[in-house]
Formats: structure tokens, C-alpha cells, sequence
């Protein structure tokens, strides 16, 4: 059962990235075009068209509202679970609409780590990273355990808990909790990480370690970033992406958006002058 | 100003007064009715007491060994059939009710908990006893769950309701089945109010005589199976405090202490399952 979680078929390379940045060639993991959502008659995207690529980090930064939070939520289907959502458009998982895809099976390849860590409550350190595999019918306690600890080791959390894996997640910090909440996304083995302002409610420090974290990911995951936190960005992203009330305004590499922006959009809220 | 002042200080020394006044008599009714039934009824518990049946009357001694036993297991039957619907239709309500279905089931769970329950004993006589022709244990339990399954559905829906929502939606984003979620997440962060709330509806029932009048019936003897009637402690204390002997009004309060024994048992045990907090509990 495991096993069978293993990647879908490797995407084409998309060789020439029309409108992409950077322009070499580089895999597209996930494509979204002409994407609109909204909550009941409310619409909230309009029309953004971007594309991740594989074993690199996107941030997606704007001023709060914009609807970075309801865009990444596309991304694994979790907007339709909210009642009165509303979708259109096309999102395409190495090549594959997502909506070809079972959602369940959808969320294992596009895994997701919220503002607020949020391990269950009623279950140990161990349980926590497990649950994906075993809520999903994984039977091989070896296995299990081994993945466990990979995951744990990924999300830099396995030193600081491997003597006490049989206690309740909630009996950790908040970074530690946000870092078992990564270890619990990365066990399920998924092509995309959705990171909605993951830092947002801890410290300098253990934000520092969850950055440092990322970066190590991303070599065999494609990461997307949610945040508020202009330095973050530029400190993890190989990508930015700038939203204005439900417009992608730019898509560039970090380097540049925070250089020489395009748009004198991007400019003001980059300085500060709005958002 | 300074009579209005002196009269609000008047007022408010009254209103603390009759507040603190209320909350005492509510109170001292707990202690008093302990200290009386303790009183009346600690003479006469002993090891015979709890191991015996009864005598016949006109002889003294005896126990009420067969309605402890009997009250554990119509109990014990009523609540193997009332909190698996009480808990998994809480969970409907919580997960899938938030609809006119919803709304109808909340109604009529609310209106259920209302009803007298020597009316529930009727029904129960009318859907079991009448068509299996004798009283029985089953009509008893039966009467009882029927009690029980709107308080269990209403609390359950409560502390399911208390799950965060962010909790949830992090099993679903891990490719977790809508089912699975509420099955292996939502339930058990939920279980410690899931389970408290189920034992209090047990310490509920365990009290009732009204609906055992005439379904479990009562039986001096050991009981003869489900089909026939049984002995209950609540239905025992009844029968034995309405009849003219001495000897049995002795043995009512000695059986109504060992009721109010459990109830206790069972609220403290309670309260000692909710002390470790983590995970959600009220
Ligand atoms: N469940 C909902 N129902 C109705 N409207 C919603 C809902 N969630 C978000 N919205 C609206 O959609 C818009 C975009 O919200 P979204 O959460 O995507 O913004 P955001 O860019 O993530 O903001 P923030 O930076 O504050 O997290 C907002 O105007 C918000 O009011
Ligand atoms: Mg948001």
C-alpha cells in the first residue's frame, strides 16, 4: 500500500515556458490557467494564470484579502470543501487536470501545512506522522516506522523527539508542532508542499529553522509558499509571485521581483507604500 | 447622593445575600439528602445485603443481590443500544446536519428529552411487551435507551462541534476520506466529551423506575433471561418503600444509598477521566 503511493508519471519538461520566468527549461509540476474562484456571488480570483516548477520554492506574497490563501486552496481542492465555493478554470498536475483526479487521491500528491500547526490532538508524535500512510490502509509497521522517521528527519524535527515519539504531538512547542505538521505532510511522500504563512505564528528562531528546512526540501519537492514576511521571501524563493486583489500583477524570479520590480504595483507594496 | 449611594449598597449587599442564600440551599439539598439516606440506610448494608436475594416477607434479612445485578445488566443492555446511536447520530448532526434534516432531528431530540419518562415506559410496553405478551428485561432496557439516545445525541453533537475545523481540514489535506476523518480524527479528539457525556446519561438511567413500572416489571428471584422480568434497584426501592413493612422501608433506604453510591462513583469517576487536558474536554 505504501508503495503504491509512489509518484504519478514523470510531466514532460515544459521546454519553452511561455510568459514563465527565467525562461531555461525547467518542469512544470503544477499549471494553473485562467483559474476564477470566489465564496457564493463574491468572486475572488480572477483570471491567474501561473506555473510551479519542480525542486523549486514560489512565494506568493500581497496584501492580506487578496486571495493567496483561496489560490493555493485550489491547488489541492481544499476551496471546494468550503460550503457556497465556487471554481473555473484549469489546473493541471504534471499535465493532468486535477479535476480528472479523485480530491482524496489529489491531496496526497499536493500535500499542505497550515498558519496555525495543527497535529491531532488525540494522537502521540509517532501516530501524527503516520497518519496519512495509516489513515490511507498502510499495514507494514516497519515501513511505517521507517518513513516516520525519514519524515521526522526532513521536517529537522527527529533529534528533538526521537526519545519521545509516544507523546501526545500537543505536548510540543509551537515551532516543534509546526515542524511535525511538515514531517506529518512529507510522509505521505506528495510532488507539491502548500505552505499557507507556516511561520506566522512562531518565533524568529523557530522560523529561521523552518526556512532552513525548506530549502533542504526542495530538491525533490515543489514548494509553494504563502507569506507575509518580504525577507522570507527573498530568503527561500526561487520564484515570487505578486497578487493584487485577485490578480497575479507579477511572476518572476525572487531575485528580480525584489530588485527591479515590472510593476509599479510591485514596487509600492515591495517599499512599503501600501498593503 | 449620599441616600442614593447608601440604598445601592443596600441593594447590592441583598442581592449578594439571597444569591449566596440560593446557592447554599441548593446545596445543603445534596448534604442533606446523603447525610438522611446514610443515616436511614448505612445500618442495614452488609456483606448479606449486597450477596442475597430477598426473603420472603415476614422474615427479616435478606438482600437485594438479584435488582443490583439486574440493574447492572438492563442498564448495561440499554446502553449497549443507546450510545452507539446516541454518539454516531451526534456525529451526523455535527458532520452532515447543518440542513432542514438536521434541524428536524435537533428538534425532535430536544422535544424527546422533555417527555416524562413513564411515557417512554408506555411506548415501551406498547412496542415490546404487548407483542411478546409478558414483561421483560428487554422492554426495560429498550424503555431506558430510548431515554438515553437524545441526551447522548445532543452532547455528542456538542463536543464534536468542538473539534476545530483546522483539524479536520488537516486530515482531509492529507488525502484523508471524508468518513476516515470523522471515524479515526474528529471522534476520537472528541471521545473524552463523547465519553463523559455517555456515562452521565448512564447515571441518568440507572435512576429511572417510572419506565420499569411496566416493562422490566420486577422479580423477587434471580431473573429467569432476557425475555422475562428482572429485578432493578430504583423499581425495588420503590415497590419495597410503598409497602407496609418496617423491615422493607429499612431495606429501601439501605438500596437507595448503594444507587446514590453509584451515581456518585460514577460522576467522580468522571470528572478524574476529564482532569488531563489535552485534546478538546469542557
Ligand atoms: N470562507 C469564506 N467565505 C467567504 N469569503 C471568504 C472566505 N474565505 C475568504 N473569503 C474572502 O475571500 C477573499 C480572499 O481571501 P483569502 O483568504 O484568499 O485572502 P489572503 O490573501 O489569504 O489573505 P491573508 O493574507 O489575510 O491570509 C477575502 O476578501 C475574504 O474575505
Ligand atoms: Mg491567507
Amino acid at each position: 500500500m505504501v508503495k503504491t503511493l509512489a509518484m504519478p508519471p514523470q510531466y514532460i519538461p515544459d521546454s519553452s515556458p511561455q510568459g514563465s520566468p527565467g525562461g531555461a527549461s525547467q518542469a512544470v509540476t503544477l499549471e494553473v490557467r485562467h483559474l476564477k474562484a470566489g465564496y457564493g456571488t463574491t468572486p475572488v480570483l480572477r483570471d491567474v494564470n501561473i506555473k510551479f516548477y519542480d525542486t523549486k520554492v514560489t512565494a506568493i506574497i500581497g496584501p492580506s484579502g487578496c486571495g493567496k490563501s483561496t489560490m493555493i486552496r485550489c491547488l489541492n481542492r481544499m476551496h471546494e470543501i468550503t460550503p457556497g465555493a465556487s471554481v473555473e478554470g484549469e489546473v493541471l498536475l504534471e499535465g493532468k487536470s486535477i479535476l480528472a483526479l479523485d480530491p482524496v487521491e489529489l491531496r496526497r500528491h499536493v500535500g499542505m501545512v497550515f498558519q496555525r500547526p495543527n497535529p491531532f490532538p488525540s494522537m502521540s508524535i509517532f501516530d501524527n506522522v503516520a497518519s496519512g500512510l495509516v489513515l490511507n490502509g498502510a499495514r507494514n509497521r516497519p515501513l511505517i516506522a521507517e518513513r516516520v522517521e525519514d519524515s521526522l528527519r526532513k521536517a529537522a524535527l527527529w533529534d528533538e523527539v526521537k526519545d519521545k515519539l509516544r507523546q501526545p504531538g500537543m505536548s510540543l512547542s509551537g515551532g516543534q508542532q509546526q515542524r511535525l505538521c511538515i514531517a506529518r505532510a512529507l510522509a505521505v511522500e506528495p510532488r507539491v508542499l502548500l505552505m499557507d504563512e507556516p511561520c506566522s505564528a512562531l518565533d524568529p528562531i523557530a522560523t529561521a529553522r523552518i526556512e532552513e528546512l525548506m530549502l533542504g526540501l526542495k530538491n525533490n519537492l515543489t514548494i509553494i509558499i504563502v507569506t507575509h514576511n518580504m525577507q522570507q521571501a527573498a530568503r527561500v524563493s526561487d520564484y515570487t509571485a505578486f497578487m493584487l486583489t485577485g490578480e497575479l500583477v507579477e511572476f518572476t524570479q525572487t531575485q528580480q521581483i525584489f530588485t527591479k520590480p515590472s510593476d509599479k504595483r510591485t514596487e509600492d507594496y515591495i517599499t512599503g507604500r501600501f498593503g | 447622593m449620599g441616600g442614593y449611594s447608601m440604598r445601592r449598597k443596600i441593594v447590592n449587599r441583598l442581592m449578594f445575600a439571597l444569591t449566596a442564600l440560593c446557592a447554599l440551599a441548593s446545596l445543603s439539598t445534596l448534604f442533606f439528602v446523603l447525610g438522611y439516606i446514610s443515616y436511614r440506610g448505612l445500618s442495614s448494608i452488609n456483606w448479606a445485603f449486597v450477596t442475597r436475594l430477598p426473603k420472603p416477607i415476614g422474615e427479616t434479612g435478606g438482600g437485594i443481590a438479584n435488582s443490583i445485578v439486574g440493574s447492572a445488566k438492563i442498564v448495561g443492555l440499554a446502553s449497549l443500544m443507546g450510545v452507539p446511536v446516541g454518539v454516531l447520530g451526534g456525529v451526523y448532526l455535527s458532520e452532515y446536519g447543518h440542513n432542514k434534516t438536521g434541524f428536524c432531528i435537533r428538534y425532535a431530540a430536544d422535544v424527546l428529552t422533555g417527555i416524562p419518562s413513564i411515557v417512554m415506559g408506555l411506548f415501551a410496553y406498547v412496542l415490546v411487551v404487548i407483542p411478546l405478551k409478558h414483561f421483560s428485561a428487554l422492554s426495560g432496557s429498550v424503555a431506558l435507551a430510548i431515554i438515553m439516545v437524545p441526551v447522548v445525541l445532543r452532547n455528542t453533537e456538542e463536543f464534536v462541534q468542538l473539534v476545530p475545523h483546522t483539524i479536520r481540514e488537516a486530515a482531509l489535506a492529507l488525502g484523508v476520506p471524508q468518513w476516515k476523518v470523522v471515524m479515526r480524527v474528529v471522534i476520537p479528539t472528541a471521545s473524552r466529551g463523547i465519553v463523559t457525556g455517555s456515562l452521565l446519561a448512564v447515571t441518568r438511567i440507572a435512576g429511572e423506575t417510572a419506565p420499569l413500572l411496566f416493562t422490566s416489571f420486577g422479580n423477587p428471584f434471580w431473573d429467569n433471561g432476557w425475555m422475562n422480568p428482572m429485578a432493578a434497584l430504583p423499581h425495588t426501592i420503590f415497590t419495597y418503600a410503598i409497602s407496609p413493612y418496617e423491615e422493607l422501608h429499612r431495606q429501601a433506604w439501605a438500596a437507595a444509598l448503594i444507587l446514590i453510591a453509584f451515581v456518585i462513583a460514577v460522576n467522580a469517576g468522571t470528572r478524574l477521566l476529564l482532569r488531563p487536558s489535552t485534546g478538546v474536554s469542557h
